[in-house]
């Protein structure tokens, strides 16, 4: 039911292949899936109208320019990419701190967004940063939140500014207020005021944070929203746009596995920046917000951004352009295409944090930590002692070549053997994608992103269907089978 | 309905315009029912013959509702109740409303503090079970959940108690680990009382993500009913009808606001009508 948009992109470009050039009604279909795919990010229904607006007539406009091919597909993928990525890259910037200190940040946002912990993380940011923040606790709706927030600034050595005991007692009001005073007159130099959630139909509460807002007048008024809100952000950011009024926003929850639409539909709604991400119950998980980052993301791409980046500076374009081509196209990746590939990749450093831009990469992650890099060596130079008609048609390893093979590159036969299965399930992964069977495991490879089969050193993978046990028709392979 | 009837009913089925039937998906998707309910919602609705479309838009939004009983579960002589979720949704607020309510109905109820991870959890727990006379069972800092929960449960056998509500930590679902100690704390319940009720609550204003956080608390714990909260607000909740297509988990309460009494039985038929608001 939940199909990833990177999938629906690979069924809708597949279909777009066998039919050469690409037309207005293609990308109409495109379009479609796009549409579809966004909704199910929780994008808000009027932004994606808007957005698929813009798209289809950017990819209309782009279209006379666009070659039959590979890049065809590539190019709308990006204009999809870049359009996001500017409508969450609007104006992105930093705390604007007081020319006259304390710079005054107030909090805002529905209940149970996450603003009392928010509050620790951006102490903990600036405390870090050499500043001296001070929490002010003017949530006293909620039973405990006062006591919550100092627990946790006592946790980061932050001192908090809590006159009133909360639980439905004291002026939330009078306490921002008192708590700016407090604050000048020991020369802290940031003061971060967290108040009650409210909801944005609540005009009572609504008219009591304008309230706030106007006895302190903050440098920066922050709504901090839950990164899985639905349709309904668009309410909500309007409410607190209106009565509140706000200059930046803060998505929390983001280690969840939400796609994040809301991202999207409030940046497109409000043109607030989103500044801040928070990505975690310990106060140190936090971030500053990247737009690639979240784009990907709304996508169900993983960091796409970032991993095409590296790809493309570590493939020289030519040998990028030749394996899109080739998955496209529907041909078969061979050995030498995935020398290639590691070759690439050890000049991409780190595999760990490569694999774990992956989305998916969760259910990796013990791999991740396993990862052997010494692998890919031994992997390389298995594929090294390789003939080229080896690397191309992998067929025809028998038993003979194999046992060459193995001693050419200093490995043992069943190492062979195991690099020649593990490609092949690569192999047949990538024929599933392509026939829009969906990503393995959610390692979605947008086209243009080479993909990476039979990672070395990943053991088995979590998502290949088990292999039938039968026996080799290989002698070399059957051998080896049955003794071990 | 005669042949007067059935005239008058093909015309007015052939007046409502595609851009009706547009408009019906707009609400339905701004209800957070997904893209892939609402367009077959409207597909078997567009089959539906009868001179109202919205009684037939109701009556296919009504199949899609899970046939369990709404009901809570209290046939053991000591129920245990599990509040679960993640971050934030009003598991601990509702922990208390629930024990206030069947408290009001006259039943034995204890409260377990089993969020021992979040800064005053235990505290607001104490504070709400002060509020409406209701005995909170905590452990010392820092203790292990399904500890407090052993403890509570004992309490409650030892002091007759016919219901015992045990909050936990919110947790998001793609937290393995934490996932687990779900599981731990219903084993460890279950040696000495029936978990009768694994209540998943959920934030009326989420989008899809709260079916996935469904179906994976479902995989983990159990779940039998849902609790959808701040309803109050203005979302609708709509993927609450594809939780309970999917999985067959009924809505059991539905969360009004921030009060104590703000708690109420879900009402199936005001939550669909609600679905095809503006
Ligand atoms: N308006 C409204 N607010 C609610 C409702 N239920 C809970 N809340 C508020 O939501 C906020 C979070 O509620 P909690 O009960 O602390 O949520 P929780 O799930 O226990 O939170 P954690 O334990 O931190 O994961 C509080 O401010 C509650 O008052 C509801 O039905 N309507
Ligand atoms: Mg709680």
């Amino acid at each position: 039911m939940f199909e990833s948009l990177s999938s629906k992109f690979s069924a809708a470009f597949s279909s777009l292949r066998s039919r050469g050039k690409i037309t207005s009604a293609d990308i109409d279909q495109v379009c479609n899936e796009i549409y579809q795919g966004l909704l199910e990010a929780d994008v808000a229904l009027g932004v994606v109208e808007s957005f698929i607006e813009k798209v289809k007539s950017k990819s209309l406009n782009a279209l006379p320019t666009l070659q039959s091919g590979s890049n065809q597909a590539q190019a709308i993928f990006e204009i999809v990419n870049a359009e996001l990525i500017e409508i969450l890259g609007g104006q992105a910037r930093r705390v604007r701190l007081a020319k006259n200190p304390p710079t005054v940040i107030m909090l805002a946002g529905l209940q149970g967004a996450g603003k009392t912990t928010l509050a620790g993380k951006l102490a903990k940011h600036f405390k870090d940063l050499g500043d001296t923040p001070i929490l002010v606790a003017s949530d006293l709706q909620r039973p405990n939140a006062v006591n919550q927030l100092q627990v946790v600034g006592e946790s980061i050595s932050v001192p908090v500014f809590a006159p009133e005991p909360g639980n439905g007692v004291g002026d939330p009001v009078a306490v921002a207020k008192a708590g700016v005073a407090f604050a000048r007159s020991k020369l802290h130099n940031i003061v971060i005021v967290d108040t009650a959630g409210r909801l944005g139909v609540d005009e009572e509460m609504m008219k009591q944070a304008s309230n706030i807002r106007d006895a302190i007048t903050p440098d920066e008024i922050l709504f901090v929203v839950d990164a899985m809100i639905g349709q309904d952000a668009v309410k909500t950011a309007q409410a607190f746009k209106v009565g509140v009024g706000f200059d930046g926003v803060v998505l929390t929850k983001l280690d969840g596995d939400t796609r994040g639409g809301a991202a999207l539909s409030i940046a497109a709604l409000t043109g607030k920046p989103i500044m801040f991400a928070s990505t975690g119950e310990k106060l140190g998980d936090f971030d500053l917000f990247y737009p690639e980052r979240m784009a990907s993301r709304i996508l169900g791409m993983g960091d796409v951004a970032t991993l095409a980046e590296q790809a493309k500076k570590a493939l020289d374009g030519e040998s990028s352009a030749k394996l899109e081509e080739k998955f496209i196209k529907g041909e078969d990746f061979t050995l030498e295409d995935f020398l290639e590939q590691l070759e690439a990749m050890s000049k991409m450093g780190s595999m760990g944090k490569l694999l774990s831009m992956l989305p998916g990469a969760g259910a990796m992650k013990k791999q991740i930590e396993n990862f052997d890099e010494s692998e890919i060596v031994r992997t390389k130079a298995i594929v090294q002692s390789m003939t080229p008609q080896e690397r191309i048609e992998p067929k025809i390893l028998n038993g003979s070549r194999r046992a060459r093979i193995a001693s050419g590159s200093g490995r043992k036969v069943q190492e062979v053997n195991a690099l020649v299965d593990k490609f092949s399930a690569a192999q047949k992964m990538m024929k599933q994608m392509r026939n829009g069977g969906g990503m393995p495991a959610g390692m979605a490879l947008p086209p243009g992103v080479p993909a990476m089969p039979a990672m070395p050193g990943m053991g088995k993978k979590p998502s290949t269907p088990p292999k039938k046990k039968s026996r080799s028709g290989n002698p070399a392979k059957r051998a080896v089978e049955e003794n071990s | 309905m005669g042949l007067f009837g059935a005239l008058v009913a093909k015309l007015t089925r052939s007046q409502i315009s595609d851009l009706d039937w547009d408009q019906a998906k707009r609400d339905l998707l701004t209800s957070d029912i997904g893209p892939t309910l609402a367009d077959e919602v409207i597909q078997s609705a567009k089959k539906i013959k009868g001179d109202d479309a919205r009684a037939g838009l109701i009556s296919v939004l009504s199949q899609f509702l899970s046939d369990k009983p709404r009901s809570i579960d209290l046939a053991s002589p000591l129920s245990v109740f599990l509040i679960v979720g993640i971050n934030g949704t009003g598991k601990t607020t509702s922990a208390a409303k629930l024990a206030h309510y069947l408290k009001k109905d006259g039943k034995g109820v204890l409260l377990g503090a089993g969020d021992t991870f979040r800064a005053a959890a235990v505290e607001q727990l104490q504070t709400w079970g002060t509020r409406i006379g209701v005995d909170v069972i905590s452990g010392k800092d820092q203790s292990e959940p399904a500890s407090v929960a052993f403890d509570a449960v004992q309490h409650a056998r030892d002091h007759h108690k016919e219901i015992l509500i045990v909050d936990t930590a919110g947790r998001l679902h793609n937290k393995s680990d934490l996932m687990n100690e779900l599981g731990k704390i219903k084993r460890v319940i279950e040696k000495i009382a029936p978990v009768t009720e694994v209540l998943l609550v959920l934030d009326a204003t989420t989008g899809q993500n709260a079916i996935t956080q469904a179906r994976v608390f479902s995989e983990s714990v159990a779940v039998t009913g849902l609790i959808l909260t701040k309803t109050d607000g203005s979302a609708k909740g709509g993927f609450a009808l594809a939780v309970e297509r999917e999985m067959g988990v009924p809505v059991k309460f539905v969360g009004t606001g921030e009060a104590i009494e703000d708690f109420h039985p879900f009402d199936s038929a005001a939550y669909l009508e609600a679905l095809l608001e503006e």
